[in-house]
């Protein structure tokens, strides 16, 4: 990868326009991960762990913790991945008047993912150290966590702006939400551990990146690393980043250029 | 950088659908169009401010740009171009859709420009904005090249001097009048062109071929002896069947 000095310029307008709306954003992504450790993690958790603490093998909000941390990157990553980008292209028109300055379509995707990125971090620290603060971090790893949640949240982004930069309008995003970030959400491992589901949904949510996902976080805050299983489930992670930026690339180009 | 880069780096480009962001200021859309070229934010702010009052926007430099009228995004738009000082600047249909004091403002800031020496290649469908603003011009007909010349050259070549435009009421049939006309005016027109309402004599002398007419007693509704324009000129090139592409 060359000089990130263009992309940077990208990200910058990013950074301009996020800067009209940060508290609004700064509100939600502190008391969501309150809400919902709160009901979940205390509430719900309660009722789990009088009947089947034991088939967990810790309290409840330890276990569904992280796994809301990774729910959240991914739901912060499919949308900054879906409005802003085909808003680029329909509505403000933005990356077209990128276009017109030396900056080339491999800048615009790349400095758009690192803006991407960045929106996964800041949600995903402030998410964290929700999590700490309940009591939900076990361990010093549980810091990688982090990390993890950003990798998730880039195998999301990759592709999802790929797919959006296809796109006329905002209606394509309604099924993909519905098909496909909502039953990932519920199914994924989040609120219970896919062994519960029938043999066939169960290999299902092995194949969805947010099962990795879940899996890397939950290893790190329980402190239970296996350091094999988390290079299996970073390189899953990396290779829907590679494709799905290398997607991107292509329907950037075919959009942007024609 | 490609080699397309660095020409992009140094045009100006003002594109047909304003590419700006409305929920931004005008300042701040200036700041980040001279960002995406790399210029240093220490002088953009003061950049910014100058290219705001050549385009007389100043009033408006910290308000957002969606309330903004069609002709003020537009000066934006042509503001914001030339946030890198380019040599040359590509305009594509700058006052569509503009009323007329914005598309006058629009036309004296891009004079100023030309003034300072600016190249300025635009596209446009009015021939009197290629008039106002173009040294040279081309006419393109079906992605054809049609004509090109300067203005002045086009009219002295593919039109004449002056037109008199006789209007008829529709009884009297200006086909008509036409084919009887055709040869008592020899000489004194050049061309003649039929229109459903109106008889257009293509001439060198406008008044002296009004003076004929008055003569033919042909009684049209009214006579009108203008000189002849670009328009003439396009419309002779490109014929005035509609084109729907």
């Amino acid at each position: 990868m060359s000089s990130l000095a263009l992309p940077l310029r990208v990200f910058e307008y990013w950074l301009m326009q996020y800067r009209r709306v940060w508290r609004a954003t700064a509100i939600t992504s502190v008391v969501n991960p309150v809400f919902y450790l709160g009901a979940l993690g205390i509430g719900l958790g309660t009722l789990v762990n009088k009947s089947s603490g034991a088939s967990l093998g810790v309290p409840y909000i330890d276990f569904v913790a992280p796994g809301l941390l990774a729910a959240t990157a991914m739901t912060v990553a499919t949308g900054e991945a879906s409005w802003p980008v085909m808003g680029s292209i329909k509505w403000t028109r933005q990356y077209f008047a990128m276009l017109a300055t030396p900056l080339g379509t491999r800048d615009i995707v790349l400095g758009h993912q690192l803006w991407m990125t960045t929106r996964v971090v800041m949600t995903s620290a402030v998410y964290l150290a929700v999590i700490a603060a309940f009591g939900g971090v076990d361990s010093p790893y549980g810091i990688l966590a982090l990390p993890a949640a950003v990798l998730l949240g880039a195998a999301f982004t990759t592709p999802f702006a790929a797919y959006a930069a296809t796109r006329d309008n905002d209606a394509a995003f309604v099924p993909v939400n519905r098909f496909i970030v909502i039953p990932m959400f519920l199914f994924s491992g989040t609120f219970f551990p896919v062994s519960q589901l029938p043999k066939a949904l169960e290999w299902l949510a092995y194949a969805t990146p947010l099962w990795h996902g879940v899996e890397l976080c939950r290893m790190f805050t329980l402190g239970d690393v296996d350091w094999l299983r988390v290079l299996g489930h970073s390189a899953y992670l990396m290779l829907f980043v590679v494709i799905g930026f290398l997607c991107a690339e292509r329907t950037y180009a075919q959009r942007l250029l024609k | 950088m490609t080699k397309g880069a660095d020409i992009r780096a140094r045009l100006g480009v003002v594109p047909q659908q304003d590419t700006l962001d409305m929920e931004l200021t005008v300042r701040e859309n200036i700041i980040i169009y001279g960002r995406y070229f790399g210029l240093p934010r220490s002088d953009l702010g003061r950049r910014a401010d100058e290219l705001i009052d050549f385009v007389q926007l100043g009033e408006r430099a910290n308000d957002k740009v969606e309330p903004l009228s069609g002709g003020m995004k537009r000066r934006l738009t042509i503001a914001r171009s030339l946030v890198n000082d380019p040599e040359v600047l590509l305009l594509d249909e700058p006052t569509t859709g503009l009323d007329p004091q914005a598309r006058h403002t629009v036309w004296d800031r891009l004079f100023r420009l030309k003034q300072r020496g600016v190249t300025q290649i635009l596209t446009t469908h009015y021939m009197d904005e290629a008039e106002q603003l173009c040294d040279r011009l081309v006419v393109m007909d079906k992605g054809k090249i049609a004509a090109e010349g300067s203005p002045q050259e086009l009219i002295q070549r593919y039109s004449t001097r002056e037109v008199v435009e006789l209007r008829f009421r529709a009884e009297n049939r200006p086909e008509e009048v036409a084919t009887e006309l055709e040869s008592r005016l020899d000489g004194f027109v050049r061309r003649l062109e039929a229109l459903p309402d109106r008889l257009l004599l293509y001439t060198d002398d406008g008044d002296a071929t009004a003076s004929h007419v008055h003569e033919l007693n042909l009684q049209p509704e009214s006579v009108l002896v203008r000189r002849s324009t670009l328009e003439d000129v396009f419309l002779h090139l490109t014929g005035r069947t509609l084109v729907d592409d």
